[in-house]
């Protein structure tokens, strides 16, 4: 992929992750902190789909962000074709299975296993 | 660190009744025989319109002769003379040791080049990635074959890009850049001023081929917009500003 595309995607899932975290901030000012991290509230939030939606959406946004944001730091730091192609495929691993581990937390739940 | 305490009479080029004097402290080094870098010191006499690159010069000829330092025009036209003084990129030829105003001068090869002894430094990475990014006009059609007239430019036009024609490949960029400290494969600003002036010029017909070059995970998304590149340069060449705009063609913003 052409680093220009995979730059677009930077930038949109900067933007797009901070429109999405006010939300998320705003959503979560509906009640106390110490209240918003029991247990039973955060299981309600992602058996509530529309919300635990947009909380997959951000993950992916993040992830997909993040990892290119450590590709790009990890690239500049050194150099070399074996290296370069390990950085890229281990960002792109580790961005994938962040978003499966958090994605199966929501699957979980929603499934009744949780 | 070396001292030379003071200038040999019988050979002396530079008017000692020059009232004040200058410690010039230069950077020793041959990679081939040493394995750090030194600095040798000498007391050189100045006037109001001495340069640095005088002042070595005046070494060269009654101090150390083997001091090596690349130059050539002594009028900021060529690029020859870049290097570090008192921390700063800088051409030797166009820097006034009356104007650094200090009592202390040091002059270092420049960074992000590898030396090749003291003062002089290899340029083939330099001129590697400026010629990768193409620096000519590209068009199938020519002013010398063609039965059209010259390729005419409106001043609007020339106004785009003719700040950039003026750099002279002198490194100073390069050296300042905190990414090319880093990023041994980074085009690097002087290339990427360049890929400007030459997509940004309305004769020319390689945009397309000139951003597939800089497009690339070494290329221009690797600049973190320090300017440091555009506050060294001794020609008023704005780097900083030709990435954005070319940025600007690669996000869709120009065409």
């Amino acid at each position: 992929m052409r680093e220009s595309i995979i730059m677009k995607i930077h930038y949109g899932t900067a933007l797009a992750a901070v429109a999405l975290v006010a939300v998320h901030v705003l959503m979560r000012l509906t009640q106390s902190f110490a209240e918003s991290l029991e247990y039973e509230n955060v299981i309600a939030n992602y058996q509530f789909l529309p919300y635990a939606g947009m909380l997959e959406i951000i993950l992916i946004l993040l992830s997909v962000h993040g990892f290119n944001g450590l590709r790009v730091i990890l690239l500049e730091l050194k150099q070399g074709r074996v290296y370069e192609k390990a950085v890229s495929y281990g960002c792109v691993a580790a961005m994938i299975g962040l978003i499966a581990y958090g994605s199966r937390t929501i699957i979980m739940v929603n499934m009744g296993i949780v | 660190m070396t001292q030379v305490p003071s200038i040999a009479e019988e050979q002396l080029s530079t008017s000692l009744s020059s009232s004040k004097s200058v410690t010039l402290r230069i950077a020793r080094f041959n990679p081939e025989h040493e394995n750090e870098r030194k600095f040798m010191e000498f007391t050189i006499p100045y006037e109001k319109w001495t340069t640095v690159l005088e002042a070595i010069l005046e070494v060269k000829k009654h101090f150390d002769h083997s001091v090596a330092v690349r130059y050539s025009c002594r009028q900021a036209t060529c690029g020859s003379c870049g290097m570090i003084i008192n921390g700063k990129p800088r051409l030797a030829c166009f820097t006034k040791i009356s104007e650094l105003d200090s009592d202390i001068v040091t002059v270092e090869p420049m960074n992000n080049f590898p030396i090749i002894r003291d003062l002089a430094v290899r340029f083939e990475r330099l001129f590697d990635t400026h010629h990768k990014i193409k620096p000519y006009l590209i068009r199938d059609d020519s002013e010398i074959t063609s039965n059209e007239k010259e390729f005419l430019q409106s001043p609007e036009e020339l106004e785009q890009y003719i700040q950039f024609s003026n750099c002279i490949k002198c490194g100073l960029c390069n050296s300042a850049c905190p990414t090319m400290a880093t990023d041994s494969s980074f085009v690097g600003p002087q290339a990427l001023a360049q890929a400007y002036r030459y997509v940004a010029d309305s004769r020319d017909k390689g945009k397309d081929s000139r951003l597939k070059v800089i497009d690339d995970s070494h290329g221009i998304w690797r600049c973190h917009f320090a300017g440091s590149c555009s506050q060294v340069c001794p020609k008023g060449v704005d780097p900083a500003m030709g990435i954005q705009f070319l940025r600007g063609y690669l996000l869709g913003f120009r065409s």
